[in-house]
């Protein structure tokens, strides 16, 4: 018992569980034909089937069951407002399975040259709202309204102490729905974290019918005609989205530590870290000499390398790797997409490089609070 | 002779009925049927027929139907707690209080805070069905951001809600997420280039004119910030939601109705 969760404990530290996920997740949800073809014979196919719908159920709930035997776990997972992210785990996996079990359902009907599921012989096969619609989202509404009239009767709001600006809890916690921006504060400034990247994230999301020119698989689920889109959005929203949020609600203690779900969040756990920047890396580490008093000099090398990354790096790709891409897309969809592309990556860049070399700003100017 | 009619259809074939429900009776066949849609104010958001897939669960997931429902539930419940709730730094936190103990069936807020969770869970279940089905494609690109920013006023509202039980748990979240105002680019004035909007010595971004200071009105989190927050959750904000809830919904319609197989 104890054992397994070590085991856990230690498979939830950020970076192995975010590396295992990077590895894996293309292999689940396969943007081009190479991982496509992996993907079968890794038979991940499978998991969008009947069965494995009901094991995965099975052993989430059964994780569950285990886990609120543990004091840890229950007091994190039974706080009032976690309760809807743990039920968000389960709609989360549901709903995915449930969109791509129709979509490679359709994919098939597609390839054995059959309609596909939603397919209508217009007006023929159309249904009267009334009653047919009508009765429909009156169920549903019913049963909704049952769902949280119990669910408000079981469960108390939270209240904790009245506010006291004097006394700060450890660790504050921003909403649920916006941990992963304070996720994205460890390893960014709030400038960053709290500001420009949710801007891009809300540009991007409105941006991504402008940005997908592929007319393929309009109105019904599939996958194999939009491989790439599909498994860009899933990477977005299932990793940088709900993980994040998944990591920031339980996996986070007091200090901001991480914590394993069955670890007790003790206040004192110790993690040192000296953070350095590039410029420290370059002109003490590599050049023993102390840092030049010219902030541009200082910050030269991470100038260069930001610049060089997102002036030349896009162009030098549409060039060579995403030739295609660019040429189906043209040069102003491209450059949106590309750019909102290798803004997102530096999140994983920069998770990496803080794990790997403790690196915390490639280009540090705090006289400006310009840290990036 | 006449058959004999039993009482529902009597009322429904009566003046009264028929005064409410245009056309009245009870709809029979497909003309009526269609009728019913078309006569009443709130049917009348739908189309009069529609594709099958269209009225499968499956396909659909209800999650946009049962976004604006749960829209709805905050609406009501949270009319019903303004009647209880002041938003003062002396009255608030006792109000609540109140609220759970002393006022029959209290469970209002519950309600409420829930119903918040599960509409921010619904409208991103919503907006991952629209994803997988295609639907943002066109026609239908604008009515996709249009979502976008019913997403982003859908979390809006429940993060200035947050802060109005003004406990704990309100402050110190409404804390973390406000303290990121201030490093707004050339706005917040620990943001990057707000320095540069400086005249000599004179900086025009300070900490008592910048963005944070806009959005809690003061420098510290206090009575202003929860009157601000109050009226953006309670006016501001549902008002907005509603102009683009509106033009959302409005062009489903225009734009064919629910997405099809072309």
């Amino acid at each position: 018992m104890e054992g397994f969760k070590h085991l856990i404990d230690s498979l939830t530290k950020p970076t192995i569980l975010v590396t295992f996920t990077f590895i894996i997740f293309f292999f689940l949800f396969p943007p081009s034909d190479w991982f496509d073809k992996w993907h079968r014979r890794l038979r991940f196919n499978a998991l969008w089937g009947k069965k494995a719908l009901l094991i995965i159920n099975v052993l989430l709930v059964a994780f569950f069951i285990f886990g609120l035997g543990d004091p840890d776990f229950r007091a994190i997972v039974l706080k009032p407002d976690n309760v809807p992210i743990s039920g968000l785990i389960f709609l989360v996996f549901f709903f995915t399975w449930l969109s791509m079990n129709q979509a490679y359902k359709n994919d098939e009907l597609v390839e054995a040259g059959k309609p596909v599921d939603e397919h209508y012989d217009a007006p023929n096969d159309k249904v009267l709202v009334w009653p047919d619609l009508v009765y429909v989202e009156f169920i549903c509404l019913i049963l909704f309204s049952a769902f949280m009239m119990v669910w408000s009767i079981g469960l108390a709001a939270p209240l904790e102490e009245p506010a006291n600006p004097s006394e700060s809890p450890n660790p504050s916690k921003a909403p649920w729905y916006f941990l992963g921006l304070q996720e994205m504060l460890v390893y960014f400034d709030p400038w960053m974290a709290g500001v420009v990247l949710p801007s891009l994230i809300i540009v991007g999301l409105m941006a991504i019918p402008y940005m997908d020119n592929n007319p393929e698989g309009s109105g019904y689920y599939s996958y194999k005609d939009r491989k790439l889109s599909i498994a860009m959005f899933m990477f977005g929203w299932l990793v940088l989205w709900v993980l994040l949020i998944v990591i920031g609600t339980f996996l986070r203690g007091p200090n901001w530590n991480f914590f394993g779900p069955f670890e007790y969040w003790d206040s004192h756990k110790l993690e040192a870290l000296t953070n350095v920047n590039l410029s420290e890396f370059i002109y003490v580490k590599l050049f023993n000499t102390g840092l030049p008093g010219n902030i541009l000099l200082r910050e030269i090398w991470g100038l260069l390398i930001i610049l060089g990354y997102f002036m030349i790096l896009p162009p030098l790709l549409a060039k060579t790797w995403l030739k295609d891409m660019y040429l189906k897309m043209g040069v102003a969809r491209y450059s949106v997409f590309i750019v909102l592309i290798i803004t997102a990556l530096t999140l994983p860049i920069k998770m990496y490089l803080r794990w790997m070399f403790n690196l915390k700003y490639i280009i540090a100017i705090p006289e400006y609070f310009f840290n990036f | 002779m006449a058959e004999k009619k039993g009482l529902l259809k009597r009322l429904a074939e009566g003046q009264i009925w028929t005064s409410i429900f245009r056309g009245g009776g009870v709809p029979q066949s497909r003309r009526q049927r269609m009728m019913v849609v078309l006569n009443s104010v709130f049917l009348h958001l739908h189309p009069v027929r529609l594709p099958k897939h269209a009225v499968k669960l499956k396909f659909t997931w209800c999650m946009g139907g049962l976004s604006f429902f749960l829209f709805l539930i905050e609406t009501i419940s949270g009319i019903l707690l303004m009647f209880y709730y002041r938003p003062t730094i002396e009255y608030a936190y006792p109000d609540i209080i109140d609220l759970a103990e002393q006022v029959p069936f209290g469970i209002m807020r519950e309600v409420h805070r829930w119903g918040a969770h599960a509409m921010v869970i619904t409208v991103w279940l919503h907006m991952f069905r629209v994803f997988m089905t295609g639907s943002y494609k066109p026609p239908r690109e604008f009515n996709w951001s249009i979502g976008v920013i019913l997403l982003l006023l859908t979390l809006l509202l429940s993060f200035t809600g947050y802060l109005l039980p003004w406990d704990q748990l309100a402050i110190w979240a409404i804390t973390v997420g406000s303290n990121m105002a201030r490093a707004t680019p050339f706005l917040g004035h620990e943001g990057p280039g707000a320095a540069l909007l400086a005249i000599g010595d004179i900086n025009f971004v300070t900490v008592a004119s910048d963005v944070r200071f806009a959005l809690i009105g003061g420098r510290f989190l206090g009575e202003a910030t929860l009157l601000r927050f109050y009226v953006l959750h309670c006016i501001g904000l549902p008002f907005i939601i509603m102009i683009f809830m509106s033009v959302h919904f409005w062009r489903i319609r225009k734009d064919g109705g629910i997405s099809t197989p072309v």
